[in-house]
């Protein structure tokens, strides 16, 4: 702490420039500090502003939510939309949550399974057509879902899957599988080789390097692809909305649409639904901030 | 003597692990098919995954060219019981778009460039400023990089009915409080301008967070000596800043920026789920025109000739992009 090199500095400092002028600087500094907070508050502010309004709408009776003028701050709360919402026509919204959340799971579990072996082979071997391979997953993930969407519907339906999972999750599966290989392979190149080394003299086949070395070694990157999968799936509307068109395997960004309609939308509902969609995987991505923020940019600084 | 063996052991090990690298990079008297043969591991691991996305990716890529020569509707397209009865038209689809006959190719083309470009910009200035905001030893950083980041954990699904709701003309939270200080109400989603400028800032919201833990990373991984050498050479904080913190984030400004631009420019259900592409058309891109060709009015031939156009337009953007990218480095 008290270096003599800190001491000559700050003598020589002191020395420089008279009080009034330190005085006069540090006052500068706390000003840019203060502006700097002002920012950070406003821009957290608009970041919260929209997910508090559908809470404050989500809280409110109906009438105080359809009135032209601000009375949906004042009044009482209630839960009451959530009950609704939660238990409208024999309770649709859970057959739509358990959809959404069988669907996300397994793409996600497969997604992930199968994303695994290739991101290992592309982190430490080197093979003919290694460079194309990761290529292609770099382009792949460059198209437009409206072109593929043609062909998957009029493949899907040929086959008779339409209004099934399972159509759905071949779908999700083929789009995020491309970004779970570039990301688990940005995880894996991570994992120091000198342990498989170790392991393959003692007589480890390639297999077991990668179920007894790599995976575990590379566990918290494996949570966060999965994680990234699961939301993929869970966010995706535009498949969803033209594969299925029976009420009841709706996943839930298509079955929220039932509350919309165009002369009479009912946002009191929609709201409190959102807050219902939205708690879990805020919570979960909360949670798994740290690892997510340090996956990504190892992914980015490597691309 | 043991040390020798065991020299001997890790060398044949070493090689047993990087065979592969060492015997395809070298291409010395290897044929191919014994470097294919070695490679074998590598294949049963890639395989499964290859194959699932030439199934469901290029396969489906192919077919949608071939439909964009086609004049595929939803009644010739066939079923499981009839078989389609849809004809190659060459390149009529194409000619049509071009012409601008019966289309709004054009427009929706230029509503495209302003949305995407205009998103994409905010979407660096806001991310870039907030992450330098971020990058420095403040209390409760953690705290606001929490609170920054849930737009974009947030179901964006959900984000864009609440943007539509805080839009909303009669009881939207925007024109009730326009309403109380007196001034006329705006008709957001109903008025061409209000309504491309709604897209925009409800889109702007959903993007950031993701720009500013890219250039957030970016920051991190810039040597603190830098700064310090710099500092010792007398340099200050503006010119730190441009002459350190500009060139370090050149990598990461570039991959963000297509990254960003690819994405806005496929974006589907941000605009679809906040104007629907209205009013009339005015809001529409070319992700949700062509989804309204394919699903609303059914000519699927037409549809997979936008979705080869919007694949195109990418590819020679990127190209021109990287090239530029290259040559300015």
């Amino acid at each position: 702490m008290c270096s003599p090199i800190y001491i000559h500095a700050w003598s020589k400092v002191a020395c420089e420039c008279g009080v009034k002028e330190r005085f006069l600087l540090e006052q500068k500094k706390k000003s840019v500090l203060l502006f700097n907070y002002i920012i950070l508050l406003v821009f957290s502010f608009i970041a919260l502003f929209p997910l508090a309004w559908i809470l404050i709408t989500a809280l409110k009776k109906k009438e105080d939510v359809f009135s032209s003028s601000l009375n949906i701050l004042s009044g009482n709360y209630s839960f009451e939309n959530f009950v609704y919402v939660l238990t409208q026509n024999d309770g649709i919204f859970l057959i739509w949550l358990k959809n959404s959340f069988i669907i996300a799971i397994l793409t996600a579990l497969i997604c992930v399974s199968l994303a695994s072996g290739a991101a290992f082979a592309f982190s430490r071997f080197r093979f003919p057509g290694r460079k194309q391979g990761l290529y292609l997953f770099m382009l792949v993930q460059m198209f437009p879902g409206v072109i593929l969407i043609i062909p998957l519907y009029y493949i899907i339906r040929s086959l008779g899957l339409l209004n099934s999972i399972s159509g759905l999750i071949l779908a999700y599966c083929a789009s995020a599988l491309p970004f779970s290989v570039i990301m688990l392979k940005g995880f894996f190149d991570t994992v120091p080789k000198s342990l498989e080394e170790a392991a393959v003299i003692d007589g480890l086949s390639q297999w077991g390097v990668f179920t007894r070395i790599m995976m575990p070694l590379a566990l918290p990157g494996i949570a966060v692809t999965l994680f990234f999968a699961f939301i993929t799936a869970w966010n995706e509307f535009m498949i969803a909305m033209t594969f299925m068109n029976e009420e009841s395997q709706f996943t839930l960004p298509i079955g929220i649409q039932t509350f919309i309609h165009e002369y009479n939308t009912q946002w009191h509902l929609m709201s409190a639904a959102g807050i219902l969609i939205t708690l879990p995987a805020l919570v979960v991505f909360i949670k798994l901030q740290p690892l997510i923020i340090s996956g990504l940019t190892k992914g980015a600084t490597k691309s | 003597m043991e040390k020798a063996v065991e020299a001997k052991i890790i060398e044949s090990s070493d090689q047993k692990i990087l065979s592969d690298a060492s015997n395809v990079t070298k291409k010395s008297s290897l044929s191919w098919t014994h470097a294919l043969w070695q490679s074998r591991i590598a294949y049963v691991f890639v395989a499964p995954t290859v194959l699932v996305i030439l199934l469901l990716v290029i396969y489906p890529l192919i077919q949608g060219i071939w439909f964009s020569f086609t004049d595929m509707n939803q009644f010739n397209m066939g079923s499981r019981f009839t078989s389609p009865s849809y004809e190659f038209i060459g390149i009529r689809n194409y000619l049509d778009v071009f012409t601008g006959a019966g289309t709004a190719f054009y427009q929706v083309l230029r509503q495209s460039i302003i949305f995407t470009f205009t998103s994409v910009f905010f979407h660096i200035l806001i991310g870039l400023g907030l992450a330098l905001l971020l990058n420095q030893k403040l209390r409760g950083r953690t705290l606001f990089r929490t609170l920054l980041l849930v737009p974009w954990a947030v179901p964006s699904f959900v984000s864009a009915f609440s943007w539509r709701w805080l839009f909303n003309a009669e009881y939207g939270f925007f024109n009730l409080v326009l309403k109380k200080f007196g001034y006329t109400q705006i008709e957001w989603l109903s008025d061409p301008f209000w309504a491309m400028f709604a897209v925009i800032i409800t889109n702007i919201w959903l993007g950031f967070p993701f720009m500013m833990v890219s250039f957030l990373g970016g920051l991190q991984s810039i040597p603190e000596s830098l700064y310090e050498a710099a500092k010792v050479d007398g340099a200050g904080a503006i010119r730190r800043f441009f002459f350190i913190t500009m060139p370090m984030l050149r990598s990461v400004t570039f991959t963000v920026m297509l990254l960003g631009i690819i994405w806005t420019f496929n974006l589907f259900h941000v605009i679809y789920l906040v104007t629907g592409g209205g009013p009339f058309g005015m809001t529409d891109i070319l992700p949700t025109y062509t989804y309204m060709e394919a699903f609303q009015r059914w000519e699927f031939g037409m549809a997979s000739t936008y979705g080869v156009i919007i694949l195109s337009l990418l590819i020679v953007f990127t190209n021109i992009y990287s090239r530029m990218v290259k040559s300015s480095v």
